[in-house]
């Protein structure tokens, strides 16, 4: 804690968490604050709220899954010596477990409007928001050395818009829910429930989400151009910051797309207009292009800031400067470049099979930048000195399971294999080792990582490992299972299988199990370090990144001076860390020699 | 117009020339370290939001394209019923109020304030008139006469049964379009506001007035493309 004694007092200006006192003028400087650490948190919040509400709806889907709704028919001969066939339902459990609520929908139908909750609540409402909006609106500006993003109250508007989305989804939920699936496909999402709201109130909330998508990019693009300190040249930046900078880029470019296309879309259902109506003309397929036009790109708007996450991480945890910092840099552009060019893979059996071999290539590139980062990463790792605290087990996991999933994304872009494994559990396996395996895992790790520059706090070691350990155990049993079920011909999205299956939807259901519990342990870490938590110092890990730089918390305007940088972000062998305390961390013994 | 200032500041009373929002009085945001830094950064998040507008608009013409395709009768017939007078009278209103638009950003940054004015009000009025034409002299009529988009399309002398298609199209891009015009005018509306209330756009400080101007040019812009694609291609 040497220098920062020595700032103490310099400046009046206390932590952005202290406010006024009294409960609703403090209520009320959240509300109407611009600063990009409270927004931060505030979307911190609202996200792993959604995480909660659609990872409550994927343990429903597991649960019924684990015996699932079956109609028995039983032929009987009466005393007339007529046939009788009496049929019964076995497994309806989510309509035993909603009860009255859900009285007049049937089980199967429960089940599609669970699956269709899970699905829009996490893509639209969790994932894509997630990592961007929270750690990056918190760490982004701080991490250039900025006060702030460059527009601040639309960073607040954008809170609101994405909140109002949120409102509008669960307002449909709330007058009984939507079964198209998260892709709202036509012509089934403009026709079914057709006297009911519901579908529009869904599709509007995800056409309210974009909006605030899109003002989020626009503003990292604008603060990355314009904010950097004073010797940050776009090389000196942190790859995180890159990594956001290429997802800021596809939400700008790729969500208006989904913009107009959900517009049609409710055109469609409030006035038939038809032009997804194969009825009059239309073309549902045009649906899925356009639909794919930004879906495609937004799974590495996931994505990316993951990637960037794992780059601080494993940087930081082994104390060893990044390996091809350029390589890495470079390939989130290249993955942003190139994830405009492969929307077509989601469609292969609607399209020639000259597009289809094109898209399948194209889609192959992706591999490529995406295995830079992860060879970059191990070659990290390589001699580095590693602290297995919970950021770098998360890191680690993230190496496993995201290399897993996308090395079975490889024989869904083959044409041959894809016929074979489409609309399957297998994809629904590699998306999930894709998207939970890399991004809530990246994320989780990211929490940690920065939680005590965030509130100030330390949290519980031994206590997170074990969140981390269950976690890790969980998700393997949930989604590994699934590969084998989708490579035997179980089909997604359906609510019974025939006998075969169920061992392993078991074992994948008990996995959910596992897989929630974990979460809880994090649930009950965090709250934990909220109350009862070691004050953290300013530099727990030894960063070199300028939110290091800072208190924890932050004071209200980040820096006491404009920060001038000097030293790259990972130069751990040759630059003594900010605040550079002793206990908290060894450094290395050449470590500020060359330097002054 | 002579390039010196036309307003004298002595005319211009005290209450007005000290109030914070006047153009000389105005400071950047607390992050940033000049004005004119803040200024580039809110010219390059417009160009970045102007991007958004493009890619909206561009699912439309790709829906255009795709059905024109697919069915030519229909677009060559659908084509047949506009008026290109009408179309060509809101280009020609558009493009006037795009020169006016681009016009009222150079009297900003000569501190005209009269003749910025006048030319947001121009503007505005061009926006009014495009709307009224687009609203009363064609929508209006062709609802009437019952081509309308979708299921509602009743016109009983079709030549070609996908045209109920091409309606669909042609009110989905202009009804957007129509609706950017009224944005852009509000937008105007505002600027006119400050401008006339606390004089707030100058040499030093006309962000809004850019800005506003810039999103004015893209409405001009997509017009350009959807007037001759719907009223030109017979």
């Amino acid at each position: 804690m040497s220098t920062l004694d020595a700032h103490a007092g310099h400046h009046e200006e206390g932590s952005y968490l202290s406010g006024p006192p009294g409960i609703f003028s403090r209520v009320w400087q959240w509300m109407t604050t611009v600063d990009h650490k409270k927004i931060g948190v505030m979307y911190l919040f609202a996200v792993l709220f959604m995480f909660f509400v659609g990872g409550l709806a994927a343990l429903f889907v597991r649960y019924e899954l684990l015996d699932p709704i079956r109609d028995q028919i039983v032929q009987t001969v009466d005393a007339n010596g007529d046939l009788v066939t009496t049929t019964t339902t076995t497994g309806e459990s989510l309509k035993e477990l909603f009860g009255g609520l859900t009285s007049d929908l049937t089980g199967t139908q429960i089940y599609n409007r669970t699956f269709t909750l899970h699905g829009a609540v996490m893509v639209f409402m969790f994932i894509v928001p997630s990592i961007p909006a929270s750690l990056g609106n918190f760490f982004l500006p701080i991490m250039v050395g900025a006060k702030d993003v460059a527009f601040p109250r639309l960073n607040l508007l954008s809170w609101y818009v994405y909140v109002f989305g949120c409102i509008f989804g669960i307002l449909s939920i709330l007058m009984g829910g939507v079964d198209t699936g998260w892709t709202f496909y036509t012509p089934y999402s403009t026709t079914t429930d057709a006297d009911h709201w519901r579908v529009v109130l869904m599709v509007a909330a995800a056409f309210v989400l974009g909006f605030s998508s899109i003002l989020t990019g626009l503003n990292f693009v604008v603060t990355v151009h314009k904010l950097r300190a004073p010797g940050m040249g776009w090389f000196d930046m942190p790859l995180f910051i890159w990594a956001v900078y290429a997802t800021s880029i596809i939400q700008v470019l790729a969500t208006p797309v989904i913009g107009i296309t959900l517009l049609l879309l409710i055109f469609e259902r409030l006035m038939n207009i038809g032009i997804f109506d194969p009825a009059m003309g239309g073309d549902p397929v045009l649906y899925q292009h356009f639909f794919w036009f930004y879906s495609h790109p937004v799974v590495y708007v996931m994505i990316l800031p993951a990637m960037g996450i794992m780059s601080e991480l494993l940087a930081i945890h082994a104390r060893k400067h990044i390996f091809g910092y350029r390589a890495i840099a470079f390939s989130s552009l290249g993955i942003a470049g190139v994830s405009f060019l492969v929307w077509g893979h989601h469609i292969f059996t609607a399209m020639g099979e000259l597009a289809a071999i094109l898209f399948s290539g194209l889609t192959f590139l992706v591999a490529i930048p995406t295995a830079i980062k992860v060879f970059n990463w191990i070659a990290t790792l390589y001699k580095g000195s590693i602290v297995l605290n919970t950021p770098m087990c998360y890191a680690l996991m993230f190496l496993f399971t995201f290399s897993i999933g996308g090395l079975t994304g490889l024989p869904l872009a083959t044409l041959a294999t894809d016929l074979h494994l489409h609309d399957s559990y297998y994809v629904v396996a590699h998306f999930h080792y894709v998207m939970m395996g890399g991004t809530v895992i990246a994320f989780m790790g990211g929490i940690h990582h920065w939680w005590p520059k965030m509130f100030g706090k330390m949290y519980n070691e031994p206590g997170a490992l074990i969140g981390m350990a269950l976690v890790f155990i969980g998700f393997n049993v949930t989604f590994f299972t699934q590969f084998f079920l989708g490579t035997q011909g179980m089909p997604r999205r359906y609510a019974n299988y025939v006998d075969e299956f169920q061992t392993l939807h078991q074992i994948s259901t008990y996995g959910s199990w596992i897989l929630g519990l974990g979460f809880l342990v994090h649930l009950a870490v965090f709250i934990h370090s909220f109350f009862a938590g070691e004050k953290a110092p300013a530099n727990p890990w030894g960063g070199l990144t300028l939110e290091w730089e800072c208190e924890s918390p932050p004071i209200e305007h980040n820096f006491h001076h404009e920060p001038i940088v000097k030293h790259g972000p990972y130069d751990f062998e040759t630059t003594v860390p900010p605040h550079w305390d002793p206990a908290d961390y060894p450094i290395h013994p050449d470590a500020g020699k060359g330097r002054h | 117009m002579s390039t010196m200032t036309d307003t004298n500041p002595i005319d211009v009373p005290q209450s007005i020339l000290q109030s914070p929002k006047h153009w000389r009085n105005r400071v950047a945001g607390h992050h940033w370290r000049t004005g004119d830094e803040e200024f580039d950064a809110a010219k390059l998040g417009m160009w970045l939001f102007l991007t958004t507008e493009v890619l909206l608009f561009a699912g439309i013409f790709c829906g255009y394209a795709v059905f024109r395709m697919m069915y030519p009768e229909a677009w060559a017939n659908g084509s047949h019923y506009l008026d290109w007078r009408f179309g060509a009278a809101n280009t020609a209103v558009l493009l006037l109020s795009s020169w006016t638009a681009a016009n009222a950003v150079r009297c900003a940054q000569l501190d005209k304030q009269f003749w910025l004015r006048v030319n947001i009000v121009v503007t505005v009025v061009c926006a009014a008139l495009f709307i009224g034409i687009k609203f009363w002299f064609e929508y209006r009529v062709k609802l009437g006469q019952g081509k309308a988009p979708g299921t509602f399309f009743s016109y009983p002398f079709a030549h070609d049964p996908h045209e109920p298609l091409w309606w669909s199209l042609y009110y989905v891009g202009t009804g957007i379009h129509a609706l950017h015009v009224v944005i852009g005018a509000v937008l105007f509306l505002v600027v006119l506001y400050y401008a006339k209330r606390y004089q707030a756009y100058g040499p030093t400080q006309y962000t809004l007035v850019e800005n506003a101007a810039l999103y004015w040019h893209l409405v001009d812009l997509v017009w350009i493309f959807l007037f001759p694609l719907l009223y030109l291609i017979h």
